[in-house]
Protein backbone atom coordinates (compact mmCIF):
# COMPACT_ATOMS: atom_id res chain seq x y z
CA UNK A 1 0.00 0.00 0.00
CA UNK A 2 1.39 3.43 -0.91
CA UNK A 3 1.85 6.34 1.49
CA UNK A 4 -1.11 8.25 0.09
CA UNK A 5 -3.75 5.67 0.94
CA UNK A 6 -1.98 4.86 4.24
CA UNK A 7 -1.78 8.45 5.47
CA UNK A 8 -5.19 9.40 4.11
CA UNK A 9 -6.69 6.60 6.20
CA UNK A 10 -4.83 7.94 9.23
CA UNK A 11 -6.21 11.46 8.66
CA UNK A 12 -9.78 10.31 8.12
CA UNK A 13 -9.67 8.19 11.26
CA UNK A 14 -8.73 11.33 13.19
CA UNK A 15 -5.22 10.30 14.16
CA UNK A 16 -2.38 12.73 14.61
CA UNK A 17 -0.20 13.08 11.52
CA UNK A 18 2.86 15.24 10.91
CA UNK A 19 2.64 18.42 8.85
CA UNK A 20 4.52 16.79 6.02
CA UNK A 21 2.28 13.77 5.94
CA UNK A 22 -0.77 16.01 5.64
CA UNK A 23 0.97 18.14 3.01
CA UNK A 24 1.79 15.07 0.97
CA UNK A 25 -1.76 13.77 1.10
CA UNK A 26 -3.29 17.07 0.08
CA UNK A 27 -0.75 17.66 -2.65
CA UNK A 28 -1.28 14.19 -4.01
CA UNK A 29 -5.02 14.69 -3.94
CA UNK A 30 -4.85 18.02 -5.73
CA UNK A 31 -2.39 17.19 -8.45
CA UNK A 32 -1.60 13.51 -8.83
CA UNK A 33 -4.60 11.40 -7.94
CA UNK A 34 -6.63 10.44 -11.03
CA UNK A 35 -4.02 12.19 -13.17
CA UNK A 36 -5.43 15.58 -12.17
CA UNK A 37 -2.30 17.39 -13.36
CA UNK A 38 -3.58 16.73 -16.84
CA UNK A 39 -6.60 18.92 -16.10
CA UNK A 40 -4.34 21.80 -15.06
CA UNK A 41 -2.27 21.29 -18.15
CA UNK A 42 -5.38 21.37 -20.30
CA UNK A 43 -6.42 24.54 -18.49
CA UNK A 44 -3.05 26.13 -19.17
CA UNK A 45 -3.45 25.21 -22.82
CA UNK A 46 -6.83 26.92 -23.01
CA UNK A 47 -5.50 29.94 -21.13
CA UNK A 48 -2.66 30.32 -23.61
CA UNK A 49 -4.88 29.82 -26.64
CA UNK A 50 -7.44 32.35 -25.37
CA UNK A 51 -4.69 34.82 -24.50
CA UNK A 52 -3.10 34.47 -27.93
CA UNK A 53 -6.41 34.86 -29.76
CA UNK A 54 -7.48 37.81 -27.63
CA UNK A 55 -4.04 39.37 -28.08
CA UNK A 56 -4.31 39.23 -31.86
CA UNK A 57 -7.86 40.60 -31.85
CA UNK A 58 -6.88 43.27 -29.33
CA UNK A 59 -3.83 44.44 -31.27
CA UNK A 60 -5.65 44.56 -34.61
CA UNK A 61 -8.60 46.44 -33.12
CA UNK A 62 -6.36 48.67 -31.02
CA UNK A 63 -4.04 49.68 -33.86
CA UNK A 64 -6.97 50.25 -36.20
CA UNK A 65 -8.89 52.40 -33.73
CA UNK A 66 -5.79 54.32 -32.66
CA UNK A 67 -4.83 55.09 -36.27
CA UNK A 68 -8.34 56.14 -37.24
CA UNK A 69 -8.66 58.44 -34.27
CA UNK A 70 -5.20 59.92 -34.77
CA UNK A 71 -5.84 60.39 -38.50
CA UNK A 72 -9.10 62.11 -37.64
CA UNK A 73 -7.44 64.41 -35.11
CA UNK A 74 -4.57 65.28 -37.43
CA UNK A 75 -6.66 66.41 -40.38
CA UNK A 76 -5.89 69.84 -41.67
CA UNK A 77 -8.61 72.35 -40.89
CA UNK A 78 -10.89 72.80 -43.87
CA UNK A 79 -9.94 69.39 -45.29
CA UNK A 80 -12.02 67.13 -43.07
CA UNK A 81 -13.05 63.78 -44.44
CA UNK A 82 -16.69 63.02 -43.52
CA UNK A 83 -16.13 59.23 -43.62
CA UNK A 84 -13.31 59.61 -41.11
CA UNK A 85 -15.68 61.61 -38.91
CA UNK A 86 -18.21 58.76 -38.85
CA UNK A 87 -15.52 56.14 -38.18
CA UNK A 88 -14.08 58.29 -35.41
CA UNK A 89 -17.51 58.52 -33.78
CA UNK A 90 -17.89 54.73 -33.91
CA UNK A 91 -14.44 54.25 -32.39
CA UNK A 92 -15.23 56.75 -29.70
CA UNK A 93 -18.44 54.89 -28.73
CA UNK A 94 -16.50 51.61 -28.72
CA UNK A 95 -13.82 52.78 -26.30
CA UNK A 96 -16.35 54.53 -24.10
CA UNK A 97 -18.65 51.50 -23.77
CA UNK A 98 -15.88 48.94 -23.35
CA UNK A 99 -13.87 50.96 -20.85
CA UNK A 100 -17.02 52.02 -19.05
CA UNK A 101 -18.40 48.58 -18.22
CA UNK A 102 -16.86 45.77 -16.15
CA UNK A 103 -15.08 42.97 -17.97
CA UNK A 104 -17.16 40.43 -16.06
CA UNK A 105 -20.43 41.98 -17.20
CA UNK A 106 -19.21 42.06 -20.80
CA UNK A 107 -18.32 38.38 -20.58
CA UNK A 108 -21.72 37.43 -19.18
CA UNK A 109 -23.55 39.49 -21.82
CA UNK A 110 -21.51 37.88 -24.59
CA UNK A 111 -21.78 34.36 -23.17
CA UNK A 112 -25.37 34.37 -21.97
CA UNK A 113 -27.13 36.90 -24.20
CA UNK A 114 -25.43 37.45 -27.54
CA UNK A 115 -23.92 34.00 -27.98
CA UNK A 116 -26.29 32.19 -25.61
CA UNK A 117 -26.74 29.29 -28.03
CA UNK A 118 -23.02 28.81 -28.66
CA UNK A 119 -21.23 25.96 -26.92
CA UNK A 120 -17.81 27.18 -27.97
CA UNK A 121 -17.06 29.00 -24.72
CA UNK A 122 -13.40 29.34 -25.46
CA UNK A 123 -14.00 31.23 -28.68
CA UNK A 124 -16.65 33.47 -27.12
CA UNK A 125 -14.28 34.18 -24.23
CA UNK A 126 -11.38 34.97 -26.54
CA UNK A 127 -13.56 37.27 -28.65
CA UNK A 128 -14.84 39.14 -25.60
CA UNK A 129 -11.37 39.53 -24.10
CA UNK A 130 -10.02 40.66 -27.47
CA UNK A 131 -12.70 43.30 -27.90
CA UNK A 132 -12.12 44.44 -24.34
CA UNK A 133 -8.37 44.56 -24.71
CA UNK A 134 -8.61 46.44 -28.02
CA UNK A 135 -10.17 49.45 -26.31
CA UNK A 136 -7.27 49.74 -23.87
CA UNK A 137 -4.62 48.94 -26.47
CA UNK A 138 -6.02 51.65 -28.75
CA UNK A 139 -5.61 54.29 -26.06
CA UNK A 140 -2.09 53.10 -25.24
CA UNK A 141 -1.09 53.25 -28.91
CA UNK A 142 -2.82 56.59 -29.42
CA UNK A 143 -0.76 57.93 -26.54
CA UNK A 144 2.39 56.62 -28.20
CA UNK A 145 1.49 58.15 -31.55
CA UNK A 146 0.80 61.51 -29.94
CA UNK A 147 3.95 61.48 -27.83
CA UNK A 148 6.20 61.28 -30.86
CA UNK A 149 7.78 64.52 -32.10
CA UNK A 150 5.53 65.72 -34.97
CA UNK A 151 8.74 66.59 -36.82
CA UNK A 152 9.28 62.90 -37.54
CA UNK A 153 6.04 62.64 -39.48
CA UNK A 154 6.61 66.04 -41.10
CA UNK A 155 9.98 64.91 -42.38
CA UNK A 156 8.37 61.82 -43.88
CA UNK A 157 5.63 63.81 -45.54
CA UNK A 158 8.07 66.44 -46.80
CA UNK A 159 9.89 63.70 -48.70
CA UNK A 160 6.65 62.84 -50.46
CA UNK A 161 5.78 59.74 -48.44
CA UNK A 162 2.04 59.27 -47.94
CA UNK A 163 0.28 59.25 -44.59
CA UNK A 164 0.17 55.46 -44.35
CA UNK A 165 3.81 54.96 -45.39
CA UNK A 166 4.91 57.58 -42.89
CA UNK A 167 2.92 55.81 -40.19
CA UNK A 168 4.20 52.37 -41.12
CA UNK A 169 7.91 53.06 -41.49
CA UNK A 170 8.52 56.00 -39.18
CA UNK A 171 5.83 56.76 -36.63
CA UNK A 172 4.53 53.33 -35.57
CA UNK A 173 7.95 51.69 -35.03
CA UNK A 174 9.00 54.54 -32.77
CA UNK A 175 5.66 54.77 -31.00
CA UNK A 176 5.68 51.01 -30.43
CA UNK A 177 9.02 51.21 -28.66
CA UNK A 178 7.73 53.99 -26.44
CA UNK A 179 4.57 52.15 -25.40
CA UNK A 180 6.04 48.67 -25.02
CA UNK A 181 6.03 48.75 -21.19
CA UNK A 182 2.40 49.92 -21.11
CA UNK A 183 1.47 47.37 -23.74
CA UNK A 184 3.14 44.55 -21.78
CA UNK A 185 1.17 45.64 -18.77
CA UNK A 186 -2.03 45.28 -20.77
CA UNK A 187 -1.03 41.82 -22.00
CA UNK A 188 -0.25 40.64 -18.49
CA UNK A 189 -3.70 41.79 -17.40
CA UNK A 190 -5.18 40.02 -20.41
CA UNK A 191 -3.44 36.75 -19.54
CA UNK A 192 -4.78 36.87 -16.01
CA UNK A 193 -8.26 37.97 -17.06
CA UNK A 194 -8.66 34.75 -19.01
CA UNK A 195 -9.51 33.25 -15.62
CA UNK A 196 -12.84 35.09 -15.87
CA UNK A 197 -14.05 32.98 -18.79
CA UNK A 198 -14.53 30.22 -16.23
CA UNK A 199 -17.80 31.96 -15.44
CA UNK A 200 -19.22 31.43 -18.91
CA UNK A 201 -18.02 27.83 -18.97
CA UNK A 202 -14.62 28.24 -20.59
CA UNK A 203 -12.45 25.26 -19.59
CA UNK A 204 -9.57 27.37 -18.48
CA UNK A 205 -6.96 26.89 -15.72
CA UNK A 206 -9.16 28.22 -12.91
CA UNK A 207 -12.04 26.07 -14.21
CA UNK A 208 -9.87 22.99 -13.77
CA UNK A 209 -8.94 24.01 -10.23
CA UNK A 210 -12.56 24.62 -9.31
CA UNK A 211 -13.59 21.25 -10.69
CA UNK A 212 -10.92 19.57 -8.60
CA UNK A 213 -11.61 21.23 -5.26
CA UNK A 214 -15.35 20.75 -5.61
CA UNK A 215 -14.52 17.04 -5.76
CA UNK A 216 -11.87 16.85 -3.03
CA UNK A 217 -13.28 19.53 -0.68
CA UNK A 218 -9.79 20.86 -0.33
CA UNK A 219 -9.37 24.26 -2.01
CA UNK A 220 -5.98 25.46 -0.82
CA UNK A 221 -3.73 23.33 -2.98
CA UNK A 222 -5.60 23.70 -6.28
CA UNK A 223 -5.91 27.47 -5.81
CA UNK A 224 -2.34 28.09 -4.67
CA UNK A 225 -1.19 25.84 -7.49
CA UNK A 226 -3.25 27.84 -9.97
CA UNK A 227 -1.81 31.09 -8.65
CA UNK A 228 1.74 29.77 -9.01
CA UNK A 229 1.10 28.64 -12.58
CA UNK A 230 -0.24 32.10 -13.49
CA UNK A 231 2.76 33.69 -11.82
CA UNK A 232 5.11 31.50 -13.83
CA UNK A 233 3.36 32.39 -17.09
CA UNK A 234 3.50 36.12 -16.34
CA UNK A 235 7.18 35.85 -15.46
CA UNK A 236 7.87 34.24 -18.83
CA UNK A 237 5.95 37.07 -20.50
CA UNK A 238 7.94 39.69 -18.58
CA UNK A 239 11.17 38.00 -19.58
CA UNK A 240 10.11 38.11 -23.23
CA UNK A 241 9.25 41.79 -22.86
CA UNK A 242 12.74 42.51 -21.54
CA UNK A 243 14.30 40.70 -24.49
CA UNK A 244 12.16 42.60 -26.99
CA UNK A 245 12.97 45.93 -25.34
CA UNK A 246 16.69 45.27 -25.59
CA UNK A 247 16.32 44.48 -29.27
CA UNK A 248 14.33 47.63 -29.95
CA UNK A 249 16.90 49.73 -28.11
CA UNK A 250 19.40 49.01 -30.85
CA UNK A 251 18.82 52.40 -32.47
CA UNK A 252 19.52 54.16 -29.14
CA UNK A 253 23.08 52.99 -28.78
CA UNK A 254 25.59 55.79 -28.74
CA UNK B 1 9.22 78.20 -60.41
CA UNK B 2 7.20 79.01 -57.31
CA UNK B 3 4.42 81.57 -57.56
CA UNK B 4 2.65 82.66 -54.38
CA UNK B 5 -0.58 84.62 -54.75
CA UNK B 6 -2.13 86.51 -51.85
CA UNK B 7 -1.22 83.90 -49.24
CA UNK B 8 -3.08 84.12 -45.94
CA UNK B 9 -2.59 81.89 -42.93
CA UNK B 10 -4.56 82.11 -39.75
CA UNK B 11 -4.23 80.05 -36.56
CA UNK B 12 -7.55 80.69 -34.84
CA UNK B 13 -7.78 84.44 -34.39
CA UNK B 14 -4.09 84.92 -34.97
CA UNK B 15 -3.32 86.06 -38.50
CA UNK B 16 0.23 84.86 -39.16
CA UNK B 17 0.48 85.67 -42.86
CA UNK B 18 -1.55 88.51 -44.27
CA UNK B 19 -1.46 88.32 -48.02
CA UNK B 20 1.96 87.45 -49.42
CA UNK B 21 2.55 87.46 -53.15
CA UNK B 22 5.94 86.40 -54.45
CA UNK B 23 7.70 84.88 -57.44
CA UNK B 24 10.70 82.63 -56.99
CA UNK B 25 12.61 81.95 -60.21
CA UNK B 26 14.65 78.88 -61.12
CA UNK B 27 18.17 79.10 -59.70
CA UNK B 28 17.36 81.87 -57.24
CA UNK B 29 18.67 81.71 -53.68
CA UNK B 30 16.08 83.53 -51.65
CA UNK B 31 16.98 84.19 -48.04
CA UNK B 32 14.19 85.19 -45.68
CA UNK B 33 15.14 87.16 -42.57
CA UNK B 34 13.11 88.90 -39.93
CA UNK B 35 12.26 88.96 -36.23
CA UNK B 36 10.77 85.88 -34.59
CA UNK B 37 7.01 85.66 -34.95
CA UNK B 38 7.12 87.48 -38.27
CA UNK B 39 5.80 84.44 -40.13
CA UNK B 40 9.03 83.38 -41.88
CA UNK B 41 8.78 79.71 -40.98
CA UNK B 42 5.04 79.57 -41.57
CA UNK B 43 5.57 81.07 -45.02
CA UNK B 44 8.20 78.46 -45.83
CA UNK B 45 6.06 75.61 -44.49
CA UNK B 46 3.14 76.81 -46.60
CA UNK B 47 5.24 76.38 -49.73
CA UNK B 48 5.14 72.57 -49.45
CA UNK B 49 1.81 72.60 -47.64
CA UNK B 50 3.11 71.37 -44.29
CA UNK B 51 0.89 74.23 -43.20
CA UNK B 52 -2.35 74.53 -45.10
CA UNK B 53 -2.87 78.14 -46.20
CA UNK B 54 -6.14 79.68 -45.07
CA UNK B 55 -6.50 81.30 -48.47
CA UNK B 56 -4.42 82.18 -51.49
CA UNK B 57 -2.69 80.08 -54.09
CA UNK B 58 0.73 78.46 -54.44
CA UNK B 59 1.85 77.32 -57.87
CA UNK B 60 4.93 75.14 -58.09
CA UNK B 61 6.33 74.04 -61.41
CA UNK B 62 3.14 75.13 -63.14
CA UNK B 63 0.86 73.09 -60.85
CA UNK B 64 -1.38 74.60 -58.21
CA UNK B 65 -0.36 73.11 -54.84
CA UNK B 66 -3.49 74.45 -53.16
CA UNK B 67 -5.87 72.81 -55.62
CA UNK B 68 -7.52 69.92 -53.69
CA UNK B 69 -7.19 67.71 -56.78
CA UNK B 70 -3.40 68.03 -56.83
CA UNK B 71 -1.44 65.03 -55.58
CA UNK B 72 0.49 66.75 -52.83
CA UNK B 73 2.77 63.77 -52.16
CA UNK B 74 3.95 63.80 -55.75
CA UNK B 75 4.62 67.55 -55.63
CA UNK B 76 6.53 67.26 -52.36
CA UNK B 77 8.92 64.75 -53.94
CA UNK B 78 10.33 67.67 -55.93
CA UNK B 79 10.65 69.99 -52.93
CA UNK B 80 13.34 69.06 -50.45
CA UNK B 81 12.97 70.38 -46.93
CA UNK B 82 15.49 70.75 -44.13
CA UNK B 83 14.24 71.39 -40.62
CA UNK B 84 15.62 73.26 -37.65
CA UNK B 85 15.61 70.10 -35.54
CA UNK B 86 16.94 67.84 -38.32
CA UNK B 87 14.08 65.35 -37.96
CA UNK B 88 16.14 62.37 -39.02
CA UNK B 89 14.16 59.17 -38.57
CA UNK B 90 15.49 57.97 -35.24
CA UNK B 91 14.52 54.35 -35.80
CA UNK B 92 16.47 54.03 -39.05
CA UNK B 93 20.14 54.07 -39.96
CA UNK B 94 21.56 56.92 -42.00
CA UNK B 95 21.43 54.76 -45.11
CA UNK B 96 17.78 53.81 -44.51
CA UNK B 97 16.96 57.45 -43.80
CA UNK B 98 18.24 58.33 -47.24
CA UNK B 99 16.83 55.41 -49.22
CA UNK B 100 13.39 54.92 -47.62
CA UNK B 101 11.54 57.54 -49.65
CA UNK B 102 13.16 57.03 -53.09
CA UNK B 103 12.75 53.25 -52.88
CA UNK B 104 9.29 53.28 -51.35
CA UNK B 105 8.06 55.79 -53.94
CA UNK B 106 9.59 53.63 -56.68
CA UNK B 107 11.82 56.38 -58.02
CA UNK B 108 14.88 54.16 -57.76
CA UNK B 109 15.71 50.53 -57.13
CA UNK B 110 17.22 49.74 -53.73
CA UNK B 111 20.66 49.39 -55.26
CA UNK B 112 20.43 52.64 -57.21
CA UNK B 113 19.21 54.47 -54.13
CA UNK B 114 22.08 53.10 -52.03
CA UNK B 115 24.67 54.05 -54.62
CA UNK B 116 23.14 57.50 -54.91
CA UNK B 117 23.15 57.84 -51.13
CA UNK B 118 26.82 56.87 -50.91
CA UNK B 119 27.75 59.49 -53.51
CA UNK B 120 25.91 62.13 -51.52
CA UNK B 121 27.39 60.98 -48.21
CA UNK B 122 30.88 61.18 -49.67
CA UNK B 123 30.13 64.68 -50.85
CA UNK B 124 29.45 65.80 -47.28
CA UNK B 125 32.27 63.67 -45.86
CA UNK B 126 30.05 61.28 -43.93
CA UNK B 127 30.39 58.08 -45.94
CA UNK B 128 31.61 56.26 -42.83
CA UNK B 129 28.31 57.02 -41.05
CA UNK B 130 26.07 55.11 -43.45
CA UNK B 131 25.37 52.39 -40.88
CA UNK B 132 25.05 54.70 -37.89
CA UNK B 133 21.84 55.66 -36.16
CA UNK B 134 20.95 59.36 -35.75
CA UNK B 135 21.54 59.18 -31.98
CA UNK B 136 25.21 58.45 -32.67
CA UNK B 137 25.75 61.65 -34.67
CA UNK B 138 26.58 65.21 -33.67
CA UNK B 139 24.16 68.01 -34.50
CA UNK B 140 26.20 69.18 -37.45
CA UNK B 141 26.45 65.67 -38.80
CA UNK B 142 22.71 65.19 -38.41
CA UNK B 143 21.95 68.33 -40.33
CA UNK B 144 24.36 67.44 -43.14
CA UNK B 145 22.64 64.04 -43.37
CA UNK B 146 19.23 65.75 -43.36
CA UNK B 147 20.35 67.88 -46.30
CA UNK B 148 21.57 64.94 -48.35
CA UNK B 149 18.48 62.95 -47.40
CA UNK B 150 16.41 65.65 -49.08
CA UNK B 151 18.85 65.74 -52.01
CA UNK B 152 18.50 61.98 -52.48
CA UNK B 153 15.04 62.68 -53.90
CA UNK B 154 16.66 64.89 -56.59
CA UNK B 155 14.42 67.83 -55.78
CA UNK B 156 14.02 70.94 -57.94
CA UNK B 157 13.98 73.29 -54.99
CA UNK B 158 15.31 73.09 -51.44
CA UNK B 159 13.55 74.71 -48.50
CA UNK B 160 15.61 75.40 -45.37
CA UNK B 161 13.82 76.22 -42.12
CA UNK B 162 16.44 77.76 -39.80
CA UNK B 163 18.89 74.92 -40.51
CA UNK B 164 21.60 76.16 -38.14
CA UNK B 165 19.52 77.53 -35.26
CA UNK B 166 19.65 74.36 -33.18
CA UNK B 167 23.38 73.77 -33.68
CA UNK B 168 26.34 74.38 -31.42
CA UNK B 169 28.22 77.43 -32.75
CA UNK B 170 31.15 75.22 -33.71
CA UNK B 171 28.99 73.17 -36.05
CA UNK B 172 27.25 75.98 -37.89
CA UNK B 173 30.14 76.36 -40.33
CA UNK B 174 30.11 72.80 -41.62
CA UNK B 175 26.38 72.99 -42.41
CA UNK B 176 26.63 76.38 -44.11
CA UNK B 177 29.52 75.03 -46.15
CA UNK B 178 27.31 72.27 -47.54
CA UNK B 179 24.59 74.79 -48.30
CA UNK B 180 27.04 77.06 -50.12
CA UNK B 181 28.22 74.20 -52.28
CA UNK B 182 24.63 73.41 -53.07
CA UNK B 183 24.04 77.03 -54.05
CA UNK B 184 27.11 76.99 -56.27
CA UNK B 185 25.72 73.92 -58.02
CA UNK B 186 22.76 76.01 -59.11
CA UNK B 187 20.07 74.61 -56.79
CA UNK B 188 17.02 76.82 -56.30
CA UNK B 189 16.91 77.55 -52.58
CA UNK B 190 14.59 79.25 -50.13
CA UNK B 191 16.29 79.72 -46.78
CA UNK B 192 14.91 81.04 -43.52
CA UNK B 193 17.91 81.92 -41.38
CA UNK B 194 19.51 84.21 -38.85
CA UNK B 195 22.94 83.76 -40.43
CA UNK B 196 23.40 87.19 -41.95
CA UNK B 197 26.85 86.30 -43.25
CA UNK B 198 25.37 83.46 -45.23
CA UNK B 199 22.59 85.69 -46.54
CA UNK B 200 25.11 88.30 -47.69
CA UNK B 201 27.33 85.79 -49.39
CA UNK B 202 24.88 83.38 -51.00
CA UNK B 203 21.55 85.11 -51.47
CA UNK B 204 20.48 86.45 -54.83
CA UNK B 205 17.57 88.11 -53.07
CA UNK B 206 16.82 88.86 -49.44
CA UNK B 207 13.25 89.15 -48.10
CA UNK B 208 12.71 90.98 -44.84
CA UNK B 209 9.51 89.82 -43.17
CA UNK B 210 7.66 91.48 -40.33
CA UNK B 211 4.12 91.16 -39.00
CA UNK B 212 3.07 88.48 -41.46
CA UNK B 213 4.14 90.20 -44.64
CA UNK B 214 7.21 91.01 -46.71
CA UNK B 215 8.19 94.48 -45.63
CA UNK B 216 11.17 94.96 -47.85
CA UNK B 217 13.22 93.00 -50.35
CA UNK B 218 16.22 93.38 -52.58
CA UNK B 219 19.74 92.23 -53.23
CA UNK B 220 21.90 91.58 -50.15
CA UNK B 221 23.71 94.90 -50.78
CA UNK B 222 20.45 96.83 -50.85
CA UNK B 223 19.08 95.22 -47.70
CA UNK B 224 22.23 95.12 -45.61
CA UNK B 225 23.92 98.34 -46.72
CA UNK B 226 21.00 100.55 -47.57
CA UNK B 227 17.75 99.40 -45.94
CA UNK B 228 14.79 101.67 -46.60
CA UNK B 229 12.35 100.75 -43.84
CA UNK B 230 12.84 101.79 -40.21
CA UNK B 231 11.90 98.30 -39.01
CA UNK B 232 14.54 96.72 -41.23
CA UNK B 233 17.19 99.14 -39.95
CA UNK B 234 16.24 98.41 -36.35
CA UNK B 235 16.34 94.65 -36.91
CA UNK B 236 19.69 94.75 -38.71
CA UNK B 237 21.21 97.02 -36.08
CA UNK B 238 20.44 94.34 -33.51
CA UNK B 239 21.64 91.29 -35.41
CA UNK B 240 24.67 92.59 -37.30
Amino acid sequence: MDYYTQWKALISSGEDVTFWQEFYVKFYQAFIEADRWKQYLGGVGTTLVVTAMALVIGIILGVLVAMLRTAHDQQLPGHRNPLLGVLNAICSVYTTVIRGTPMMVQLLIMGMVIFASSRNFTAVGALTLGINSGAYVSEIIRGGLMSLDPGQAEAGRSLGLGYLDTMRYIVIPQAFKAVLPALSNEFIILLKDTSLITYIGGKELLYAAQGIYSRTYEAMFPLIGTALIYLAMVMVLTWLQGKLERRLRESDRR
Amino acid sequence: MIVVKDLHKRFGDNEVLNGISEHIQVGEKVVIIGPSGSGKSTFLRCLNLLEMPTSGEIIFDGVSMTDPKTNINQMRQKMGMVFQHFNLFNNLTVMKNMTLAPVRLKLMSKQEAEENAMVLLRRVGLADKAGAYPSQLSGGQKQRIAIVRALAMKPKVMLFDEPTSALDPEMVGEVLEVMKELADDGMTMVVVTHEMGFAREVATRVLFMDGGGILEQGTPEQIFSNPQEERTKLFLSKVL
